[in-house]
């Protein structure tokens, strides 16, 4: 059913999503609040593909319940972080600069996720899935946070970057 | 104790105690309902009586939170003791330790009597032309190059009213700046916003008043007996006197509290908000919740059930790491009694998730309908004296009179009273937290800072990394203190201030209490005036409104006052019914204090009249996890009606938890001796002598698995650095080990020595998301036995919470701790 294709979509941005928060915080580890922070909000992504991959099998998919937790600082995100230093050493791109355009990028990543959400929740409604809409309305909300989240923090962050 | 005449003439029962020995001196029992009875505490030096003192100037304590009045003795131009003001509603005559014996250190030999400026690299004596002149070519040069967002203001919790308003006002609107705050921010940052969370607005609800008449005392992560003494004192006499109420007490530690309390839950530090989900969730699984209350007065509640619904004890029980049957018996108490005075201070605003921990306090309250009656209240606490007035006036970055920054009508009511133009008030973000305009300074976008009554390079965490930032050669800092403290000494300009009892102005404590605050004496040398700086700084800068005039309309502490009687007009601290006249000699007034509340309101939100409508709030609230500020719109829909916002939130793993490397929890704090990072009372003989150097507590365990005993130097290692200390064995919880905060390197005259004392060299650099206050309570460590007693034990005092499980001698102090107490009859 086509749901399953709803449900591994949700479950793949959840996973990008958790992928982008590692990626950022180890980046920017100096912010120390974007360090931390960052390291909670995956702990969500986390539990998300966990409650999904639990779904799935209702639904004849077998989605990756360690796809977040499996994934290690330093692993498959090397080669960008090294092309990113590498860029910031050679004068390229201003650490504030930087730090803007990563949490944009977050941005998108957390609202691909939340629009991946409210497709799903849409389908469970449709199909009546009591089970798996329980999972969107515990899950989605979190992920809104996250979203909103990054556009604090760029707006907080944006004026002294752009006026120092 | 003998019966005699007390200093007034009426009858007393006058005793002589060591206050080193006891802080908390002879107990005054009384029954709930009865009056605190007054005990007047004197304490002169040797050699002075009372018929001796020429002159009594009126004050009020200035190392501590509380707000306990005094008058300072004077006799040809010199302090000579202190006395405690029998006729204030604060401490009814009581005083603590630090203000009988800390006055001495404003008479301190090495005071800073010179301005000071770097030259090729040392700090030489110039005048205060040279000294400004540098200031002010310097701001002048960045302002026209980057702007306002190179400058960074950094004060204190110390200063005076007016001071912090001129600062506001010359930062907001003269320099406009959004890089402003206090070390506020380190003390009671989480107090102003959880009051903010759930009601809307900063603002203290409940009164002192309310130990004497509450059933229940619900202490959290608040050592009142050592940060507060005659709070606690006045506990003390309602604990020993008839309808004892119960005491439940959160702490770590075996506290002097902890140990007279029903319910001592001794939890695993940073677990706090685990245990305030699982009490709020008995008391909702018992219904013990005054469901008529929370409907009339409060939003969210169906929120909260739904989040704590699976926070039963046995969960947090094995979370926080004490029994789930003692988190029922503090739920039971709670659930039982009406009258429950709740109090949080530095256990949970320096902790983990504060914000949300303190907000569910709040929420305690709110369920048991114990809000605004006598008995029945909250005290989100302070840690420093001036606090209140720092977040009042907006020194600590807000705007001035809990203004929203997010509110363009009150901005523009700043805008109208200073006269300038909207856009010159920055407003389009929050203002800029300590940690964050550090890390500003760090990264170079901000490169000047002005330092005033404050010592980070002791205080803040990870003190190798604030250190090497202020010591930045493109940062221009400016230091103004008393003192030539470890932040002066990486500074660029010095400039010596005068402190309390050689200058004048008003300040405020937790309970809302104004002082007025007397000059007993001229400050040494050519040091000046907090607020004569400031002016003269905006002088020489030249700040003008919209129409050419003085952007500072003001030369003095009293028109400073007025001028903050018309910023607070109509706000909730309202200080339009006070004056100078009205305040001096005994005239303490609690705010608000305006038409409506002619002498002041002793208790907030009596009958759910909060300020947290949309239009009237100071902040719309946040996320409690994540920090994100809620849109305007978003606000009035959750909280259309004004009232008081029930706000949960999930409990979340601290971010540094014990390691196989690092296996034990770190805890910072205080000691009753000290304050902050004793610039002050490092200089006081007896304080001194009771707490002389820096110490760690460990447990039996901790004792037994490293061979450690009693008053052997251990050094204690987290991944940001080292210290070593001497071992005291105590009760405290095992697994956990506590480092007092005071000690920095000031008087260590052993260059190799400078480094390895300061607690801070050990916390992590990371803060609370709502409040910004950083985690000065849980971070990771090891400690290693370095070296033997050889017969010496730690010099940590044994009356309080670091009292060693044996074989110490007790703390005391002598003859030269004698004060004299009356108590009236």
């Amino acid at each position: 059913v086509r749901i399953a294709a709803a449900l591994s979509e949700t479950h793949d941005a959840e996973a990008d999503l958790a992928a982008h928060l590692l990626e950022v915080g180890e980046r920017h580890k100096v912010e120390h609040d974007v360090y931390h922070l960052t390291r909670t909000l995956r702990r969500w992504c986390d539990r998300h593909v966990h409650l999904l991959a639990e779904q799935s099998l209702r639904f004849d998919v077998d989605l990756d319940a360690e796809a977040v937790s499996k994934e290690k600082p330093g692993g498959g995100l090397l080669d960008r972080l090294r092309e990113t230093t590498s860029e910031i050493v050679g004068g390229r791109v201003e650490t504030g600069l930087l730090l803007l355009r990563d949490l944009r990028e977050l941005h998108l990543a957390a609202a691909r996720a939340s629009l991946a959400w409210t497709v799903l929740g849409q389908g469970a409604q449709a199909i009546r899935e009591p089970a798996l809409l329980a999972v969107v309305s515990k899950c989605h909300p979190q992920t809104i946070r996250t979203m909103k989240w990054t556009v604090q923090k760029i707006k907080e962050a944006s004026p002294q970057i752009l006026a120092a | 104790m003998t019966p005699a005449r007390k200093h007034d003439g009426t009858a007393a029962r006058v005793s002589v105690v060591d206050r080193i020995a006891n802080p908390w001196g002879e107990r005054t029992p009384y029954p709930r309902g009865g009056a605190w009875p007054v005990r007047v505490d004197t304490y002169l030096i040797d050699g002075i009586s009372s018929e001796d003192v020429e002159a009594w100037v009126p004050t009020a304590s200035i190392l501590h939170s509380n707000g306990d009045a005094l008058d300072v003795a004077m006799k040809e131009g010199r302090m000579v003791g202190v006395r405690g003001r029998g006729d204030s509603r604060v401490n009814h005559g009581r005083l603590g330790p630090k203000d009988l014996f800390g006055w001495q250190a404003n008479e301190s030999p090495d005071r800073l009597t010179h301005p000071l400026i770097r030259r090729n690299g040392r700090l030489v004596t110039c005048d205060w032309d040279t000294a400004m002149d540098a200031m002010v070519q310097r701001s002048r040069e960045l302002l026209e190059r980057q702007g306002p967002s190179a400058f960074g203001v950094y004060t204190s919790g110390q200063l005076f009213l007016e001071e912090y308003y001129t600062l506001a006002v010359i930062g907001k609107a003269g320099i406009g700046t959004n890089h402003m705050d206090g070390n506020t921010r380190l003390c009671t940052a989480t107090a102003g916003e959880a009051l903010k969370e759930t009601f809307g607005c900063d603002g203290q609800p409940g009164s002192y008043a309310d130990v004497d008449h509450c059933d229940v005392l619900f202490l959290m992560g608040h050592n009142v007996a050592e940060t507060q003494v005659t709070l606690w004192a006045r506990m003390l006499d309602r604990l020993e006197g008839p309808d004892r109420p119960k005491l439940i007490v959160v702490d770590p530690r075996p506290t002097i509290p902890a140990r007279h309390a029903d319910v001592h839950l001794p939890v695993r530090n940073g677990t706090n908000l685990a245990l305030l989900n699982a009490i709020i969730h008995e008391l909702i699984a018992n219904d013990r919740v005054d469901h008529a209350y929370v409907t009339a007065n409060t939003v969210g509640y169906e929120d909260l059930v739904r989040q704590v619904e699976g926070c039963t004890s046995e969960w947090a029980a094995a979370i926080c790491g004490v029994p789930a049957d003692l988190i029922r018996e503090a739920a039971d108490i709670l659930g039982r009694h009406e009258r429950i005075l709740s109090t949080c201070l530095q256990g949970v605003y320096q902790s983990h998730q504060a914000t949300a921990a303190a907000v569910q306090v709040n929420n305690i309250n709110l369920l048991r309908g114990a809000l605004g009656k006598p008995g029945g209240g909250i005290l989100q606490m302070n840690g420093q004296p001036t606090a209140q007035n720092t977040r009042e006036c907006g020194a600590n970055g807000d705007l001035p009179g809990f203004r929203n920054w997010a509110n363009d009508a009150h901005v523009s009511e700043l805008a109208a009273l200073w006269n300038v133009d909207l856009s010159a008030i920055p407003h389009y973000g929050p203002p800029t937290h300590a940690m964050q305009i550090f890390r500003y300074a760090e990264e170079g976008s901000i490169r000047f800072l002005w330092i005033s009554g404050t010592n980070p390079a002791v205080s803040l965490p990870e003190l190798q990394r604030i250190r090497s930032i202020l010591a930045r050669k493109e940062l221009f800092v400016v230091v103004q203190d008393i003192f030539m403290s470890e932040t002066a000494e990486l500074a660029d300009v010095v400039l010596p201030a005068a402190t309390w009892g050689e200058k004048e102005g008003t300040f405020t404590n937790a309970d809302r209490t104004v002082h007025h605050s007397d000059t007993a004496m001229n400050p040494p040398g050519e040091a000046r005036a907090d607020l004569e700086i400031f002016l003269d700084y905006a002088r020489r800068m030249d700040f003008r409104d919209r129409d050419g005039a003085p952007l500072i309309r003001w030369n003095d502490a009293e028109s400073a006052f007025r001028a903050w009687q018309a910023c607070s007009a109509g706000r909730p601290c309202d200080y339009t019914g006070l004056s100078y006249d009205r305040l001096r000699d005994g005239g303490e007034t609690q705010w608000p204090c305006n038409e409506r509340f002619p002498d002041g309101r002793e208790r907030l939100y009596t009958d759910g009249d909060f300020f947290a409508a949309a239009d009237d709030c100071e902040s719309y609230g946040r996320d409690l996890l994540t920090g994100t500020a809620l849109e305007p719109v978003e606000y009035r829909a959750l909280n259309p009606e004004g009232k008081a916002v029930i706000k949960a939130a999930e409990y979340i793993p601290p971010p540094e938890s014990p390691t196989e490397e690092y296996p034990l929890l770190l805890n910072t704090g205080r000691t009753v001796y000290h304050f902050h990072t004793r610039t002050k009372t490092g200089r006081v003989p007896q304080l001194v002598a009771a707490a002389p150097d820096v110490w760690v507590e460990l447990s039996v365990t901790e004792a037994e698995t490293g061979n450690i005993a009693e008053g052997d130097l251990v050094e204690v290692t987290s991944p940001r650095g080292a210290i070593r200390a001497r071992a005291r064995v105590t009760d405290i919880r095992p697994g956990v080990v506590f480092v007092p905060f005071h000690y920095g390197y000031w008087d260590v005259d052993d260059p190799n020595a400078r480094a390895g004392r300061a607690a801070n060299e050990l916390t992590i650099t990371e803060w609370d998301p709502v409040s910004k206050q950083p985690l000065f309570k849980t971070a990771a460590c090891r400690i290693e036995k370095v070296g033997d007693a050889a017969g010496r034990v730690a010099p940590a005092p044994t009356t309080t919470a670091s009292r060693p499980i044996a074989g110490v001698p007790a703390t005391a102090g002598g003859t030269a701790a004698e004060v004299i107490e009356e108590v009236r009859l």
